[in-house]
């Protein structure tokens, strides 16, 4: 048996709530490795997507199939990070050893402490986590992730509300985690972003996905008027 | 005895430490703090489960245990005076006129506060935390440590809550106490008596220590629910 939870396979995924169909008939593969931007504007579904591939929703039609049921040694290898991380009322430390006693890690103080450290939040390891501000929450909200080691990451617009200082950081250190092996799907609409980490876009437009393919050339050479549109900035309605 | 020498009476038995006096706070301490420790232990699970779980007549469970909140002391002491009458189901335990059943019916009161309280609170939080916890395969029953830690401030005002409702009851302890000088007597089934009576020394007295107690449950209530907003970011 495969020790990876990759390649993700979604088929034809159909999405219904209150009688609207919010996707339709998507389709996509997620192999192992390197940083995919999902890329659309507001209400296309892009969150909705990433919900259901992480299990939090169930599809109303189609299916995701991880290798292994997303699972090795039982625990859970992909991760999600909404658009606002949920920050528990406790302090920063006490968020991550949380997350790591959910996950059942050994060892977990050390581990907590080492990756305070990596992520630069040492100094706050003691602070109310509600009382960091929105970059330190979105830091520690990957930290938290990360220290469960997840094969895949799933972002849900990771620097939708930061400022420019706050999201260089958060780049950083997404591409720090791509480096060392992570998968990452984040959903964004903003182009410039998804060029300066992504190498593959997917664009999802009116919960349909409309391109799939190498970012330069999703981005040069898009083939539908819709993608035409949304690359150019044009309102689409 | 006229008013002023009343009072002065019992700031004595106060400062002196009367021992009978100190017997009746002891006793009403010792039968609130237990009545409300029994019901967090059963009433904060019991009210995180009602939080979480979904089944049939859920609705019709809450607006039962919401109304039983309102309990009138006297009936849930006539209740258990029933079940523990020597001839009643529970007859055999040998509870009645004994501080035992005095905890039960004083549980009898509490329970329902922290169920229905707890409930609510911890309804709210999971709200809030349920995408989170999903996504650490945290659902059902394994959510429930993370949100009763985490609604740990509002909960203990909740307990709170119960604790002054207890302490404050006089109806169903002295119908399943007796109110036995030395042995079932509680600070409100004295003033009461004591009242009666006339002796409005230890009456005043031990309503001193209530009304201290009250501003003490308040104030730590108060205390609490301030620290509680500081560690939720002031949200």
């Amino acid at each position: 048996m495969s020790s990876s939870i990759l390649p993700l396979t979604v088929e034809r995924l159909g999405f219904e709530a209150g009688g609207r169909r919010l996707l339709r008939d998507v389709n996509l593969t997620l192999p192992a490795g390197g940083v995919t931007a999902l890329l659309g504007p507001n209400g296309s579904g892009k969150s909705l997507l990433l919900r259901l591939i992480h299990g939090l929703l169930v599809p109303s039609q189609g299916r995701i199939v991880w290798q292994n049921a997303g699972r090795i040694g039982g625990r859970k290898r992909h991760a999600w990070l909404p658009q606002v991380p949920l920050m528990l009322r406790r302090s920063a430390r006490e968020c991550l050893l949380h997350a790591l006693a959910a996950g059942r890690v050994p060892g977990r103080a050390a581990l907590a402490d080492a990756t305070l450290e990596r992520f630069g939040l040492s100094a706050l390891a003691h602070q109310p986590a509600r009382l960091l501000s929105g970059g330190e929450q979105q830091r520690l909200a990957l930290a938290r992730a990360a220290a469960l080691a997840p094969e895949v990451l799933l972002l849900d617009e990771p620097t939708a509300h930061l400022d420019p200082s706050a999201t260089r950081e958060i780049e950083a250190l997404i591409a720090a985690l791509a480096a060392h092996g992570t998968t990452i799907l984040f959903s964004t609409h903003d182009l410039a972003q998804a060029r300066r980490l992504a190498a593959r876009a997917l664009v999802l437009i009116g919960g349909e996905l409309v391109a799939d393919g190498p970012l330069d050339q999703v981005m040069s050479h898009p083939t539908r008027p819709a993608v035409q549109a949304f690359l150019a900035g044009d309102l689409l309605w | 005895m006229d008013s002023p020498s009343a009072f002065s009476s019992a700031l004595t038995l106060v400062i002196t430490a009367d021992p009978a006096f100190v017997g009746i706070v002891g006793l009403s301490l010792l039968v609130t703090g237990s009545a409300v420790l029994l019901a967090a232990v059963i009433g904060l699970p019991l009210g995180c489960w009602l939080a979480l779980a979904r089944f049939r007549g859920r609705s019709a469970v809450i607006i039962v245990v919401t109304a039983l909140m309102g309990l009138p002391p006297v009936v849930a002491g006539l209740a258990l005076f029933v079940l523990l009458s020597r001839s009643g189901p529970l007859g055999a335990l040998g509870l009645l006129f004994t501080p035992g059943a005095m905890i039960a019916a004083q549980t009898v009161l509490v329970l329902p506060i922290v169920i229905a309280l707890t409930r609510q609170i911890v309804e709210d939080l999971h709200q809030e935390y349920r995408d989170y916890l999903a996504s650490l395969d945290l659902t059902g029953w394994r959510a429930m440590p993370t949100l009763l830690w985490d609604a740990r401030f509002a909960l203990t005002t909740a307990l709170l809550a119960g604790f002054g409702r207890a302490s404050a009851e006089v109806g169903a302890v002295l119908i399943v106490g007796g109110n036995i000088a030395g042995h079932t007597r509680t600070m409100t089934t004295a003033i009461a008596l004591e009242t009666a009576k006339g002796e409005l020394a230890l009456a005043l007295g031990l309503g001193l220590v209530l009304i201290t107690l009250t501003l003490g449950v308040t104030a730590v209530t108060y205390g609490l629910s301030r620290i509680g907003a500081r560690m939720a970011g002031g949200r």
